[in-house]
């Protein structure tokens, strides 16, 4: 059976349709549009996404009331379940509020909206979303966020960082994030979150392709357990 | 009933809202401020019955993050 997917889409998201395009390109696979307010998955999907946006005006804090929908609850079943989730940028904020991921995503250190390309490392190749990467390897994805700045307690950044769980880390100072933290991995190693968008550099016209890797490796990853 | 939630910043939790607000009043030339945090007011109205128990978990599933904010809670009188 082919790669399938399913994309989440909030009232508010905007990378909805950019983060299907590219699953679809990039994986050959068949991409499910969900609604927020379904209450079901389809069956056998192998991958799931939380595209970027501002769910529900960013009210009350980004991703709130987002994690709270009724879809999320068949979301958090399928991540238990093993099922590859990625969340990007307002679908990472929507992770940590749903309790998948530690961490909360705070206003830019500085106040304003960043959205601009930006130099990234990759923390870990020992992930399914990072797998097609070296460790340490320098890449740019674009971010475009007012909520990127990740904190997490002391704590909780050593425990992240003592089980190889810091997925991509900022190269330069984008956002004022607790030790430079892009993107963060659930214990089990099958949620990501990250605020850089990998849907929006997939192919030379938008400026590059290094976000085509982390697709290239969720299907590796799949088609290796399959 | 009326209950008013008071959603605040964790110590320790950087607040770039605060600090804006801190140098716009300085800019403004009023002297003496130490420091500024910014927070969050949730008025409900509530039915009598509503328990303590259910207004707290109210506010620990979705009013305040944990994570980041702390969160008191005042009934009207």
């Amino acid at each position: 059976m082919g790669f399938t997917a399913a994309v989440i889409t909030f009232p508010g998201s905007n990378c909805d349709r950019d983060m299907a395009v590219a699953i679809e390109t990039i994986t050959g696979g068949t991409v499910h549009r969900v609604w927020h307010g379904d209450a079901a998955l389809p069956a056998g999907l192998d991958f799931i996404a939380l595209p970027g946006g501002f769910s529900y005006g960013d009210y009350l804090r980004s991703g709130a009331m987002a994690a709270r929908s009724p879809i999320m609850q068949a979301v958090i079943d399928q991540a238990a379940r093993g099922v590859a989730v990625l969340g990007v940028c307002n679908g990472f904020q929507v992770l940590t509020e749903a309790g998948l991921l530690p961490g909360a995503l705070l206003r830019n250190a500085g106040q304003r909206f960043v959205c601009r390309n930006v130099a990234l490392t990759v923390g870990t190749s020992q992930s399914l979303f990072t797998n097609g990467w070296f460790k340490d390897q320098r890449i740019t994805i674009p971010v475009a966020h007012h909520d990127g700045n990740y904190f997490a307690d002391a704590e909780t950044l050593d425990r992240l960082e003592g089980e190889d769980r810091v997925a991509f880390r900022y190269a330069e100072p984008v956002n004022g994030s607790q030790r430079q933290i892009a993107g963060v991995l659930n214990a089990a190693g099958n949620v990501l979150g990250m605020m850089p968008h990998p849907e929006r550099m997939i192919e030379s016209a938008q400026g590059g392709s290094d976000g085509r890797v982390l697709f290239e490796s969720v299907l590796r990853a799949v088609r290796v357990t399959a | 009933m009326k209950v008013r939630v008071h959603v605040s910043l964790k110590n320790g939790v950087l607040d770039p809202q605060g600090r804006a607000i801190h140098h716009a009043l300085e800019g403004m030339g009023f002297a003496g401020i130490n420091d500024v945090r910014a927070g969050r007011l949730i008025e409900l109205d509530l039915a009598d019955d509503v328990s303590d128990a259910a207004i707290e978990d109210m506010c620990r599933k979705l009013l305040a993050n944990q994570v980041i904010e702390n969160f008191s809670i005042e009934k009207a009188a």
